[in-house]
């Protein structure tokens, strides 16, 4: 065995587990299995190495070694350009589209799942070197699971109440409330949103609530993941089945009409409730001075 | 020479952004009601409003639109 052979090896696992830890498959079914698994968790092994190497290249003081870090995170943002470019070409056959700021989120965050693999591995090396295995294992454990909580964001029910309702249909106009959403010419298609129609409110808590929910990104995000979890009567060539979110602008509600395959209004609600809030669509008025005192 | 190409451009007489998006792109309308309409874009006449209903259901789906009901009895086809 070579020189911090055991080390390097206890960093390198530690860091490709903590990478394969945040690899999970949901339906979001992203990254897509089994192949971009096998290139996320290669990836995430180059990490692990990188990570690995920082301690043994400090302690043999081979200092202009450690600028190979600067190479790893060249590939990772590589990684970024790569999860976006992907996406945005699968964009084009997709029912409903995810939208930019979600394509923007996701590959943000399969840069940022890097770096954390590359972190636990130099805390588990320096954690080996200084106390043992046992503690090494230990840390390198708790160090990956409490980047994963740093990193977890707020889904839609940290910032707001859901409430199924009925749509509100005058004539051709469909709505929810006084908020006319679309007109419909065909008397076919008002009879299926009649029949089949849900309306959703998201109602936000606050005033960073409201501007994150009035995004153009985080409303689309909301509708693709929602037509997923719930379905949609929707087809290439029948646009007025298209769900549509509006907002109330008096109170910054969020509207959604849609025809779901499942029209489960408990789960629905439980459904959009756990969507996430994406990073980039994030505004926090009540952070500044004159957003808090206007608020009330 | 690219001056010259801006210039071209600047005196087209269609809006930068020209897209049959959020267009017009057919109006139906019944025969009775003709002087309601008129315009740039196509008009399909019927007698009436079973034939008004086939019509712009099938205007739609070949045009890959959607029909709006203008209320008048007016329907006309947009692309969104």
């Amino acid at each position: 065995m070579f020189a911090y052979g055991d080390m390097f090896i206890l960093s390198l696992l530690l860091g490709t587990l903590a990478r394969a830890f945040m690899l999970r498959v949901d339906y979001r079914q992203f990254p897509s299995f089994p192949h971009s698994y096998v290139i996320h968790l290669m990836i995430g092994i180059i990490a692990s190495t990188l990570g690995a190497l920082f301690l043994p290249a400090l302690i043999e003081k081979e200092y202009i070694a450690v600028t190979f870090l600067t190479v790893g995170a060249q590939q990772f943002r590589e990684v970024r350009n790569l999860e976006r470019e992907s996406m945005e070409k699968i964009e084009e056959s997709e029912i409903i589209p995810k939208g930019s700021a979600y394509i923007e989120g996701i590959a943000k965050l399969f840069e940022a799942r890097n770096y954390m693999a590359l972190v636990t591995a130099v805390v588990t090396s320096i954690l080996y070197y200084y106390l043992g295995w046992v503690v090494a294992v230990l840390g390198g454990g708790i160090t990956a699971y409490l980047l994963h909580l740093f990193v977890t964001g707020p889904h839609v029910s940290d910032m707001a109440r859901i409430q199924i309702v009925p749509l509100n249909i005058q004539g051709n106009n469909i709505g929810i409330d006084d908020v006319i959403m679309m007109n419909i010419g065909e008397e076919e298609a008002l009879e299926k949103w009649r029949k089949e129609g849900v309306g959703i409110k998201v109602i936000p808590r606050d005033e960073n609530a409201r501007a994150s929910l009035a995004n153009l990104g985080q409303r689309q995000a909301i509708l693709h993941d929602l037509s997923i979890l719930m379905g949609v009567k929707l087809d290439k060539g029948i646009q007025q089945f298209t769900p549509l979110a509006r907002l109330q602008i008096d109170e910054g509600t969020l509207n959604i009409i849609i025809i779901p395959q499942e029209p489960d209004s408990k789960y629905i609600e439980k459904a959009v409730e756990k969507i996430p809030i994406i990073e980039s669509t994030q505004r926090k008025p009540l952070k500044s001075f004159a957003g808090r005192r206007a608020a009330d | 020479m690219l001056e010259e190409e801006q210039q071209i451009e600047g005196d087209s007489f269609l809006p930068d952004e020209y897209s049959l998006n959020n267009s017009i792109i057919a109006i139906i309308v019944e025969e009775k009601n003709k002087d309601k309409v008129g315009g740039g874009a196509p008009i399909f006449f019927v007698k009436d409003e079973k034939e008004l209903e086939k019509i712009s259901m099938l205007l739609a789906r070949i045009t890959l639109g959607m029909v709006h009901d203008l209320g008048n009895r007016v329907k006309i086809i947009v692309k969104h």
